[in-house]
């Protein structure tokens, strides 16, 4: 205990006086004006000429929810695949083997460095290059029947995932600790199994969030497809919008479709990325 | 009759880049006793530790594990370095605890320890989770299995390591500068586990600047500078009476 004759004098204690309430007179008019400016836009949006039943009509018609499946299809498909592919590349880049890494660094430079949409038509126009494709003695098929918009769609989304998805995996492998290895490698682990097992779900905990990000951009890059008449949803919105002419209702549709998808996503990569932070300090005790 | 080592190293060289970690180091370390390897940093007790365990390759010279030539084959005339798959091999026969713990972070304290025995061994689950409690009984952490290393405390966390190590019932530990990273509250509950582990007949590669558990448990203590062994021999001699200059100028200076 303090000998309060002691402290210097001239300093009135003030404890249990009321602290007054500041007015935020900034706060409370930033925020008026926004909700006025977003009252103006709903309403030149709901007196515009949009026929609001149409897009009611349309919402749920068989077209659009074929289309919107397609959409889910080639988004996890090729998500799948890419980062499959994605961590196949990231170990070859990480190799020792100067080959693999000039092979894995010359792919990432070539998928990053040109459009997808470029990229989509090239596949489904390579039957003008290779007429027919197989391998030559076993088996052969023409270029043409191959290569439907399905497969050419879900080979240029891939590749072109695989190519970010595996910078995206490498950081999260540089990212654990140098002496996770030395571990692994003390208890007797061949390099793969270091990799699968400590390396890899340690990475995940990085990776994850802009896997996620890489995601839900992969529903929307999906509509890139409909320019080689894969049936997605925008394509299939464009299709009933040719026929109606109901252009701006059936674009809403789409989009409604890919806010709700996108969404329904959030709580689940939420729950992803729990998982693979267990053990980590920052947990709701 | 002699006994045979159950480490042998034979003038071993080991550079990083221009700077040479280890020159022509020769060492034996007899079965069941603890060997302290005590020095500056930089004086290259940490690289002959993780020679031993194979983490980087050594240049020039040799290593025996209880007889067995380490990291390469001897075919006539020639030597050949034996494949990744060999060397996780001979890994097995030594455990290894480090300094900064290098603990699992997303597996539990029992998960940590019975990952070795299950994935690398290939031991059903069953029988290594009734081993894994023993072990975590025996450095006191019985009632821990189900924590995650940063539910635990540095001193705990590194009994879990020792307890890792164990597991995989090694014929050889190294450690390296175990108490390094604890508070200075932590370190006697590590360095206790580690003398029961010396009274228990381990055989022991320290590298430590606890010079009062080298006094107290080590049956030699090795004094290096530069990259070479300057004194070797008991603790009584080494760190009461040194002969060299060099070695009594380190101890004072630890002690001070």
């Amino acid at each position: 205990m303090t000998d309060r004759s002691k402290l210097a004098p001239g300093y009135d204690d003030l404890h249990g006086k009321p602290v007054a309430k500041r007015l935020h007179w900034g706060r409370w008019m930033a925020a008026g004006i926004l909700v006025i400016l977003l009252g103006l836009l709903v309403r030149a949006f709901a007196r515009g000429q949009i026929e609001w039943s149409v897009v009611g009509q349309f919402f749920t018609a068989q077209a659009i929810l074929a289309g919107i499946v397609n959409t889910m299809f080639m988004a996890v498909l090729a998500m799948f695949l890419g980062i499959v592919l994605g961590i196949i590349v990231a170990i070859m880049r990480l190799s020792s083997n100067p080959v693999l890494v000039s092979v894995a660094a010359g792919y990432t430079w070539l998928f990053r460095g040109t459009p997808l949409i470029l990229q989509l038509l090239l596949w489904f126009n390579i039957a003008l290059v290779f007429p027919t494709i197989g391998i030559p003695g076993l088996w052969e098929g023409r270029a043409v029947d191959i290569m439907t918009p399905f497969v050419a769609a879900l080979l240029g989304l891939s590749l072109n995932q695989g190519a970010y998805t595996s910078e995206v995996i490498r950081a999260g492998i540089i990212s654990v600790d140098e002496g996770q290895h030395d571990a692994a490698s003390a208890i007797g682990m061949s390099r793969m199994r270091a990799l699968r097992r400590i390396v890899l779900p340690q990475a995940m905990k990085v990776v994850l969030p802009p896997l996620g990000n890489e995601f839900i951009s992969m529903i929307k890059t999906t509509s890139l497809a409909s320019v080689i008449q894969y049936p997605e949803v925008l394509h299939s919105a464009e299709n009933i919008y040719f026929a109606n002419s109901r252009v701006i209702e059936l674009l809403i549709v789409a989009g409604l479709w890919y806010l709700i998808v996108v969404s329904a996503l959030t709580p689940l990569q939420m729950l992803l990325e729990r998982h693979f932070s267990r053990g980590t300090a920052r947990r709701a005790k | 009759m002699t006994i045979r080592p159950m480490v042998a190293i034979r003038n071993v060289d080991k550079t990083f880049g221009s700077y040479q970690a280890l020159d022509g180091v020769s060492l034996d370390v007899m079965p069941g006793e603890v060997t302290c390897l005590i020095g500056a940093s930089g004086s290259g007790k940490t690289t002959l530790l993780r020679s031993v365990n194979q983490l980087h390759p050594i240049d020039a010279g040799a290593i025996w594990l209880d007889g067995e030539l380490l990291g390469k084959r001897q075919v006539g005339q020639h030597l050949h370095l034996l494949s990744d798959r060999e060397i996780a091999r001979q890994r097995r026969a030594t455990g290894m605890v480090f300094q900064r713990f290098n603990l699992f972070p997303h597996m539990t304290a029992v998960q940590n320890i019975m990952e070795g025995p299950i994935q690398v061994q290939g031991r059903p689950a069953r029988e290594v989770r009734a081993e894994a409690m023993d072990l975590l009984a025996r450095v006191g952490l019985a009632d821990k299995a189900g924590n995650y290393p940063s539910e635990l405390s540095g001193g705990q966390q590194q009994r879990v390591a020792i307890a890792r190590a164990l597991a995989m019932k090694p014929k050889l530990m190294l450690f390296d500068e175990p108490t390094s990273a604890l508070d200075p509250e932590l370190v006697g509950e590590v360095l206790a586990v580690m003398q029961e582990l010396a009274r228990s007949g381990m055989t022991m590669m320290v590298v430590t600047h606890e010079l009062g558990f080298a006094r107290e448990v080590a049956d030699t203590v090795v004094y290096m500078d530069a990259g070479r062994i300057v004194e070797c021999g008991a603790p009584t001699q080494v760190l009461a009476d040194p002969r060299e200059e060099r070695t009594r100028n380190f101890i004072s200076k630890v002690l001070k």
